[in-house]
């Protein structure tokens, strides 16, 4: 085999290996590099990965030498290639922003371990996103929610502790349900491995068993990623975590579980049976929407700008969610483009209010009077970021949700079309609050507030300026979603009809 | 059933935690009963013993006594109702308990029955599947492992204090106690690398001797005080101990990578692929027991750390 | 069959206590128990009539299906792993709040919320 072959393994190895090696060092600067170090050089092999991928089409690899079913192998396909493309991407991101957000926020004797344990969150993620074995998500699902339970205890206030507590235990009920679930379906076919479980399933999917298995894996995964009413733990978990840990998180852990949701559901149980023989699709629409509406309202009483955001991510979800109830070529084209496109609109975000806290320490929205002037790249970045969100022409958010509405107005959807418009209104209101006070606002006399430093800036622009390149050109970000959807429904036009 | 029963009724935690070990004694014997006997020890080892211990050390560093309740119980019920209905309504279908025909014995099982005492060389399936045909989920459960004691030392931190200084003990000065307690430990420590090597024929691997390695020291501590377990092994080895198992582990498998094979191949190890794959199960148990031994006598520390008064931070 | 319904009610009433019950501690012992009763789901799927342990002993045909207690041994270490790190948060919570009963808490995040917004 050659060194390239490797790639898929590498991408998980790299972060896994440096972690325990980054904890031994007492210097958290060392720690600091080498995980820096560790994310930059899987982003690079990730890109690597996905050109492969788009080139001779889907990558595997066989852990230990076995042949599935028997062995783990790691399944590289378009969709998994773009998701591993964003975590990667914000992972390097993020911790290149991160040094002295998180040297203000962590205590010097932990930070080695924080590094660590952030570059096995990030472990656990990529590992869940590539791999091709059923019961290897449940693993590193485990690796990455135990990690971020303790990252987001980290933060200064006590909240974050309580916050931490209730993510442990609806993250843990999530992940038993995900086991029961694969439990029932391996109670009826005998295998782990995706491919195969997608092959057998078809001759027993007409049991109770299956579908139990079914309503258990939807449920769990709903649960991880905060599918509306299933998202209480989400708000205080982002806005008390340090700031750091927000941005990762927020940019890539739901996204993840997105992804790993649409794997077993369409990937496994196939397109026909998740959304068309089981009436999940009319129910991801009415979580989708009562997800967009209420969270966005409540997004717009907060005081707490990243409380705020957190509801904005609920909300953000619902429109994912939407997207793959339309259960439409363009509709779930669109969830997976907005899934890339919210990653670096909530990753800008919550880098930048880092900057903030880190300049004034505090992240509550009457603070921010006055920023417009003082930190003038800062909050630029938000507001462009901000743009995005409510999904104003020219801005990365305005095309997933273009999409989005034509994928309604194809299935003659008018009402749901105008109820996102209505969400991107509430959006606007709160985004404009920010601006407001920031722009508008009087500052608060005899405090002086300089610009974030550079090495948070960088970071922060790449995904701005992503954010509007990617709102400009929609040829590779709309192409790849499409071409993964396609590559997730093979017979999408058919079944798709079937489930309608 | 009972037990769990009375486990939810109980105000006193401190006995909801006894009945917890004993409900995970009694699920160990009925796995023992179903056949697993690997995972029968391990439940007998984690449920009963670890968690138990931890339980216990946190209800003495918070209250004894539940308060009492205020809440209003309809909803919860209602979504575990519901719940339970989804799990007996797939379970209706499902095959029969113990039909050897059943798909779950029909696909993967028979090579990892019939072939894997060949191809592996490792009379006990269990290990076989586990260190080699899912070797890579178990270098995940290492992974968990590791994760949770940097978990713990995140929040806890291993504190220092009056105790860590020599001279003091935990229970009195009981000198059968102590001779007793010194050929036990010894017994103990002899009967954990028994577990390590001897997975391979019998029940026990690696994680199961690094639990029992651990108790060793746990129970050295009760007797000896803190300070001179600490003196035995120092807090700051264990980090480095938890790492080199991962290290150990995965590096087996670079190893495997750099002789032209996909991770954790071990056939490429040696000529022979039986003599490899014996090498590589022998190595990835090794790092697995060193990393469970290191990270839960750390969390014991951590824990045990914060029993006495400290400064603020 | 008996196997499959004892896991079903200690599951359910594993899982009662997780979000029904108003102490942390009580809730983490709760979450053992749901996971504990997965692991008999998964055990008794495995046995097969008249089949011995897996472990290649002479003169025995049928042996009881070893992938299922490979997957729950994984299953174990990472319930004491989350249990390890749920008790680690308890402790450090008792610290901060002085107390683990969830309402109590509550009551403390709500009135630092109040302080904070009539205040300063």
């Amino acid at each position: 085999m050659s060194f390239s072959d490797h790639f898929p393994i590498l991408v998980v190895l790299i972060p896994l290996l440096v972690a325990p090696l980054a904890s031994l060092f007492t210097k958290g600067r060392t720690a600091w590099a080498l995980a820096l170090a560790a994310t930059w050089s899987s982003f690079l092999v990730s890109c690597f990965l996905l050109k492969d991928v788009l080139a001779n089409g889907t990558v595997r690899y066989y852990l230990g030498g076995w042949e599935p079913p028997w062995g783990i192998e790691y399944r590289v396909d378009v969709l998994g290639g773009f998701v591993l493309l964003i975590v990667t991407a914000i992972a390097a991101l993020v911790l290149t922003f991160g040094r002295r957000s998180i040297k203000s926020e962590i205590p010097e004797r932990r930070k080695s371990i924080f590094y660590a344990a952030f570059l096995l969150c990030f472990t656990g993620l990529a590992g869940m996103t590539i791999t091709g074995d059923a019961f290897n998500v449940f693993v590193f699902l485990e690796i990455s929610s135990l990690s971020s339970y303790a990252l987001i205890s980290m933060g200064r206030d006590r909240r974050a502790l309580n916050a931490a507590f209730q993510y442990l235990i609806m993250g843990s009920i999530g992940a038993t349900f995900i086991l029961i679930g694969i439990g029932f379906l391996y109670m009826m076919t005998g295998t782990l491995n995706m491919d195969d479980l997608a092959e057998r399933l078809p001759a027993v999917s007409d049991t109770n068993t299956i579908r139990a298995g079914f309503a258990f894996l939807t449920v769990g995964f709903g649960l991880k990623l905060a599918l509306f009413p299933l998202h209480l733990w989400l708000p205080n978990a982002y806005a008390y975590a340090p700031s750091a840990v927000s941005a990762f998180l927020a940019a890539t852990a739901t996204k993840v579980a997105i992804y790993s949701l649409l794997r077993f559901l369409l990937g496994i149980f196939g397109a026909g049976f998740a959304l068309g023989a089981m009436p999940l699709d009319m129910i991801l629409i009415a979580l989708g929407l009562a997800a967009i509406l209420s969270a966005s309202l409540v997004a717009v009483f907060q005081k707490n700008v990243k409380r705020m955001l957190a509801y904005s991510s609920v909300a953000q979800i619902g429109y994912i969610a939407l997207g793959i109830g339309l259960a439409s070529q363009i509709g779930l084209s669109a969830a997976v483009l907005h899934l890339f496109n919210h990653a670096m609109m909530k990753g800008a975000l919550f880098m930048a209010l880092g900057a903030i806290a880190f300049r004034i320490g505090s992240s509550r929205i009457e603070d921010f009077a006055g920023l417009g002037k003082r930190m003038p790249f800062t909050m630029a970045a938000i507001a462009i970021a901000g743009l995005s969100l409510i999904g104003i022409p020219g801005t990365a958010g305005f095309v997933s949700k273009w999409f989005l509405v034509l994928g309604t107005l194809e299935q003659g959807l008018w009402p749901l079309a105008a109820l996102i418009l209505f969400g991107s209104f509430l959006a606007l209101i709160y985004v404009g609050r920010i601006l407001e006070s920031a722009y508008f606002g009087t500052p608060k006399e005899g405090v002086e507030v300089r610009e974030a430093p550079i090495e948070m800036l960088i970071p922060i622009w790449i995904l701005v300026i992503a954010n509007i390149y990617f709102g400009l050109h929609t040829d590779f970000s709309y192409g790849l979603a499409e071409r993964a959807v396609m590559d997730l429904l093979p017979t999408a036009q058919t079944t798709v009809e079937v489930a309608q | 059933m009972v037990v769990a029963l009375v486990a939810i009724r109980k105000n006193d935690l401190f006995a909801v935690v006894m009945l917890f070990g004993i409900y995970s004694f009694l699920t160990a014997v009925l796995f023992m009963d179903l056949d697993a006997v690997d995972v029968a020890f391990t439940e007998a080892a984690v449920g009963a013993g670890i968690s138990t211990v931890l339980m216990l050390s946190t209800l003495r560093l918070t209250k004894r006594y539940e308060a009492a309740r205020r809440r209003n119980p309809i909803l919860p019920l209602l979504v575990v109702g519901i719940t339970g209905a989804a799990l007996i309504y797939g379970l209706m279908d499902a095959p029969q308990f113990g039909d050897p025909m059943a798909p779950v014995h029909q696909h993967m099982a028979p090579r990892f029955i019939q072939d894997s005492p060949t191809e592996v060389g490792v009379p006990n399936m269990v290990t076989s599947v586990l260190a080699s045909y899912r070797g890579y989920d178990t270098l995940g459960e290492t992974t968990v492992i590791f994760t949770a004691g940097l978990a713990v030392l995140l929040l806890l931190g291993i504190r220092e204090g009056q105790n860590t200084r020599p001279g003091r003990l935990a229970i009195g000065d009981t000198l059968v106690l102590r001779v007793v307690v010194k050929v036990l430990i010894a017994f103990i420590m002899l009967y954990a690398l028994y577990v390590q090597f001897h997975g391979d024929y019998g029940a026990g691997g690696g994680f199961q001797a690094g639990v029992i390695f651990a108790t060793a020291f746990v129970i050295y501590d009760l007797v000896f005080g803190e300070a001179d377990v600490r003196r035995v092994m120092p807090p700051h080895w264990l980090g480095r101990l938890a790492a080199a198992g991962i290290f150990l582990y995965a590096g087996t498998g670079v190893v495997s990578m750099f002789l032209g094979a996909p991770f954790l191949d071990y056939n490429a190890l040696a000529h022979d692929p039986v003599h490899g794959q014996h090498l590589g199960i022998l190595l990835i148990e090794l790092g697995v027991g060193t990393t469970v031994f290191a990270v839960i006598l750390t969390i014991f520390y951590a824990f045990s750390g914060m029993r006495r008064p400290h400064q603020v931070s | 069959m008996y196997n499959y319904w004892l896991a079903v009610f200690l599951m359910m009433a594993g899982f009662y206590v997780v979000i029904a019950q108003g102490n942390l501690v009580k809730k983490i012992i709760g979450l053992g128990m749901f996971q504990t009763s997965v692991f008999i789901l998964y055990i008794s799927m495995g046995k097969v009539e008249g089949g011995s342990a897996p472990i290649v002993t002479e003169g025995v045909e049928a042996y009881s299906n070893p992938v299922p207690h490979v997957l729950m041994l994984t299953a174990i270490v990472v319930g004491v792993a989350t249990t390890a790190v749920g008790l680690s948060l308890v402790v450090r919570i008792n610290e901060a709040y002085g107390s683990v009963e969830e309402d109590d808490i509550q009551e403390l995040d709500n009135e630092l919320d109040t302080i904070q917004e009539s205040g300063l």
